[in-house]
C-alpha cells in the first residue's frame, strides 16, 4: 500500500526527534541525489522520502540539535573551522543543464559548480575538495538553515524578505537575470502582454509565482497558473499543450528549452518581468565566512577586468603592474586574510578561469544554452559585472 | 472491590501516570529545544503571516472567490476546499465503484470475474504516483482549446479540461474558454487515479466481507424462495456491511492523505498551497503544523462520520 507523503514526513521527523540526531550527524541524511539530466530546478520524483527529510530538516534540527557543539555553524568563524575540519566545502546546488550537472563520469560541471570549486581552490588549493548537495528550490533554505551546507550557489535571487525576515546573507551577484516566458512558436505570441488569459506553468518554491501575479496585476491581464513541484512535469505540460507558456528566470528558460524534444519550436520571449540578481547565500551570524565567499566570488570578475585568464596567467608572474601583483598575491599580506593562501586568487584563476571563461564554458553561445552575456558583461563593456578593488 | 482488585487498580493508575509524565517531558523537551534553536537563529514563531496578502494566484479554487490580494489564510482555505472536494468525490466514487467491482468478482459469470480480477490486480499493484502521472500526461495531450471536442453543444473537452455550459455559455476567447463551469485536467487526473487505486481496494474489502458471511445464510435465503439478487440485497449484504464499514473508513482516510500527491501534477491542494506559503513567508514550522492539524482533523472527521454510521448499523442489526 502506498505510504502517504505526509505520514512518512511526520514519522521521519518523529523518529529523528526521538534519537536526538545532532545536525552534525545530518549530512548522512542528505541524499546526494542521483544524477539526472534535467533542468535547473528539480527533484527526482523517485526520492519523495528524501525530499520529506530535507524539507523538514529545519524542524528536526531545531527540535533536536540542542544548540550544543555540533549544532549548525552560525557563530563567528565557526563555518570556516568546520570546513577545515571536514576537509571540504559543502555547496548547495540545484541540478540543471549549464549550472550544475554531473557528466558521464559523475563529475559535477556547470556555472554554479565552478564558483563552488573556486571556493575549494581558495581554501584547499584543490577544486575537488567540495561536496555538492542537490536541493530543490523548495528545500534549499531549510537545508542551509539546518547546517547541511555552508552556502547555496543555486540560482537564488536576492530579495529583501529573504535578507530581513529570514536572516540570510547574500554574497556578490554573480549572474544578473530576470523572469521571462517560454512559448511555442505556433502560438505566434511576441510579447508577454499578449498572453492575457493564458495558462502558465510555473515551478513551486520560487519567487516566480509572485512575479507572475504582480506582472498580471500591473498590466490588468490575467493568467491561469498551474503550479508544478517538478519542472519536468511543467515541461511535459507545455509539450502536451496543457500550458501556453512556462515562466521562470531567463537562464532557467534557456535550460528548460533544451529539455523539450524540439527546442527550435519554442521561443523565449524578450520581456523580462522581474529583476533576479543571483547571488550565493550564507547563514546569518558568521561575517568571516561571508567575506571569504564575497571575495572568492569577485576574483573571477576582477581577473577578467585585468585581462587575466587561465591560459595567460602564468605569463603574469614577472609583471611589474602593482595592481596585478597585489591581486595575484605576489606581494604578501594583501589577499591572505582569514588564513587563506596569499596566492589564492592566482590559484582560483589558473584552475577555474575568469568570469568570462566560466560564462562561455557553461552558458555562452557555444553551449546548448546559447545565452548572451547581456547584463553580465563587464561594467567596462556596458554590463553590470563590477568587482570592488583588490587592494 | 476486593483488596487484589484495588491493588491492581492502583498499580495501573501509577503506571499510567508515569507514562503520561514521560510523554509530557518529551514534548516539553522538544518544544523547549525548538524554541531555543529558533531564538539562536533569530527566528520567531507566529501565525501573523496568515493575514498578509498572498500575492500569488490559484488556478483552481473550487468556486471560492480568490484574488492575489487576499490573505495567505484565505489561500490556505481555498487549498483546503480543493483537498476536501477531491476527498469527498474520490471517497464516494471509490466506494460505489468498488462495491460494484466487488460484487462482480463474486459473479457466477467467469468472464466478468476474470476481467474484474485482472483490473483490480493491475490497480492494486501499480504505484499510485505512477498512475497519477500517467493520467496527467494522457489528459495533457488532449486537443488544444481551438480544436476542442464538442460532444454536446456548449460542452467542450480539451487539454484545458471539461467545460460545461452551466450558469453561462462558454466560448473561446484567446487562449481559453470564458464562462461556464470548467473541471481542470489536474482535478480529473487526481480524482481518476485516486478512485482507480482505492476502488480496487474497496472491491477486495467488499469481496472479503461478503465471503465472510456464513454460507448457510445464502442457502437459507435461496431455500425460502429469494432470487440470488434478492438474497444478496436483503440477507447477505446487510450482514457484510458491518464487517466492511471500519475498513471503508480506513480507505477513505488513506485516500484523503494520498490526495497530497496532487503537488506532483500541479493541482492546488492544501499541501501545494502550504508549500508555496512556506516558501514565500519562511514560516516552515508553522505551515507544517497547519498541515498536521489539517490532515489529522480530516482523517478524524472522516473516521468519525463512518463510525457513526457503523454504530447505527450495529444498533439496527441483531
Amino acid at each position: 500500500m502506498y505510504t502517504p507523503a505526509i505520514k512518512s514526513r511526520f514519522l521521519v521527523a518523529a523518529l529523528l526527534g526521538m534519537t536526538n540526531l545532532s545536525s552534525r550527524a545530518k549530512p548522512s541524511l542528505s541524499s546526494r541525489a542521483k544524477p539526472s539530466l534535467s533542468s535547473r530546478a528539480k527533484p527526482s520524483l523517485s526520492s519523495r522520502a528524501k525530499r520529506g527529510i530535507c524539507f523538514y530538516a529545519l524542524l528536526v534540527t531545531t527540535a533536536c540539535s540542542n544548540g550544543a557543539p555540533g549544532g549548525p555553524a552560525t557563530r563567528q568563524g565557526s563555518t570556516l573551522a568546520s570546513i577545515r575540519a571536514r576537509g571540504a566545502v559543502k555547496c548547495g546546488i540545484t541540478q540543471g543543464a549549464g549550472f550544475a550537472t554531473p557528466d558521464d563520469s559523475g563529475h559535477w560541471r556547470g556555472f554554479d559548480v565552478d564558483f563552488c570549486r573556486a571556493l575549494a581552490v581558495a581554501l584547499f588549493n584543490d577544486p575537488n575538495k567540495v561536496q555538492f548537495v542537490p536541493f530543490t528550490q523548495q528545500q534549499r533554505f531549510s537545508g542551509l538553515q539546518s547546517g547541511e551546507v555552508d552556502l547555496l550557489a543555486n540560482g537564488t535571487s536576492i530579495t529583501s524578505s529573504r535578507a530581513l525576515e529570514r536572516n540570510f546573507h547574500f554574497g556578490p551577484v554573480y549572474l544578473y537575470d530576470g523572469q521571462g516566458f517560454l512559448t511555442p512558436k505556433s502560438s505566434k505570441v511576441e510579447r508577454a502582454a499578449q498572453l492575457n488569459g493564458a495558462t502558465v506553468c510555473v515551478q513551486q518554491g520560487t519567487t516566480t509565482e509572485l512575479n507572475l501575479t504582480d506582472f498580471a496585476r500591473r498590466n490588468s491581464i490575467s493568467f491561469k497558473p498551474v503550479v508544478m513541484e517538478d519542472l519536468r512535469a511543467a515541461v511535459g505540460a507545455l509539450a502536451g499543450g496543457r500550458c501556453d507558456a512556462i515562466s521562470q528566470d531567463g537562464a532557467g528558460l534557456a535550460t528548460t528549452r533544451t529539455m523539450l524534444r524540439n527546442p527550435n519550436d519554442y521561443v523565449v520571449l524578450p520581456d523580462r518581468i522581474s529583476k533576479e540578481p543571483i547571488a550565493p547565500v550564507v547563514r546569518f551570524g558568521d561575517d568571516q565566512w561571508l567575506e571569504i565567499v564575497n571575495w572568492v566570488f569577485r576574483a573571477p570578475v576582477q581577473a577578467e577586468e585585468l585581462g587575466i585568464d587561465a591560459k595567460n596567467i602564468a605569463g603574469f608572474s614577472g609583471t611589474s603592474d602593482p595592481t596585478i601583483r597585489r591581486f595575484l598575491g605576489f606581494e604578501p599580506g594583501i589577499s591572505n586574510g582569514f588564513g587563506l593562501d596569499a596566492k589564492w586568487p592566482y590559484n582560483v584563476i589558473s584552475t577555474i578561469g575568469n568570469y568570462g571563461e566560466i560564462f562561455e564554458r557553461n552558458l555562452g553561445p557555444s553551449t546548448p544554452l546559447g545565452m548572451d552575456r547581456g547584463l553580465n558583461k563587464l561594467w567596462t563593456n556596458g554590463g553590470l559585472m563590477y568587482s570592488p578593488p583588490f587592494r | 472491590m476486593s483488596r487484589e482488585t484495588r491493588a491492581a487498580f492502583s498499580r495501573a493508575t501509577v503506571a499510567q501516570a508515569i507514562g503520561l509524565g514521560v510523554s509530557a517531558a518529551v514534548v516539553w523537551w522538544l518544544a523547549r529545544n525548538t524554541q531555543m534553536n529558533l531564538e539562536q537563529r533569530g527566528l520567531s514563531l507566529g501565525f501573523d503571516f496568515l493575514r498578509q496578502p498572498a500575492n500569488f494566484d490559484i488556478g483552481d479554487t473550487s468556486g471560492l472567490p480568490f484574488n492575489p490580494a487576499d490573505s495567505f489564510g484565505r489561500a490556505i482555505l481555498v487549498g483546503l476546499a480543493n483537498t476536501a472536494r477531491v476527498s469527498v468525490i474520490g471517497c464516494a466514487l471509490s466506494i460505489v465503484i468498488g462495491f460494484i467491482l466487488g460484487l462482480l468478482r463474486l459473479s457466477s459469470n467467469p468472464a466478468w470475474r476474470g476481467i474484474v480480477r485482472a483490473g483490480v490486480e493491475l490497480m492494486r499493484n501499480t504505484p499510485l504516483l505512477l498512475l497519477l502521472l500517467f493520467l496527467a500526461a494522457l489528459l495533457h495531450n488532449m486537443p488544444a482549446p481551438r480544436n476542442a471536442f464538442e460532444p454536446l453543444p456548449g460542452v467542450f473537452l480539451s487539454d484545458r479540461g471539461l467545460v460545461l455550459p452551466l450558469f453561462s455559455r462558454p466560448r473561446l476567447v484567446g487562449f481559453n474558454f470564458v464562462g461556464g463551469v470548467s473541471l481542470s485536467p489536474e482535478l480529473a487526473a487526481l480524482v481518476g487515479a485516486l478512485v482507480m487505486h482505492h476502488s480496487a481496494q474497496v472491491s477486495e474489502i467488499v469481496r472479503g466481507a461478503i465471503l465472510g458471511v456464513s454460507r448457510a445464510q445464502g442457502d437459507a435465503a435461496l431455500a425460502l424462495g429469494f432470487t440470488r439478487l434478492q438474497a444478496m440485497r436483503f440477507v447477505i449484504v446487510p450482514q457484510a456491511l458491518r464487517a466492511m464499514m471500519p475498513l471503508l473508513a480506513t480507505t477513505c482516510v488513506s485516500l484523503t492523505k494520498n490526495s497530497s500527491l496532487a503537488v506532483a501534477i500541479g493541482f492546488p491542494d492544501v499541501v501545494s498551497i502550504l508549500n508555496t506559503t512556506a516558501n514565500q513567508t519562511g514560516h516552515s514550522i508553522e505551515t507544517m503544523l497547519i498541515m498536521i492539524v489539517v490532515y489529522l482533523s480530516l482523517s478524524l472527521l472522516t473516521a468519525a462520520m463512518i463510525n457513526r454510521y457503523n454504530t447505527r448499523l450495529l444498533a439496527v442489526g441483531g
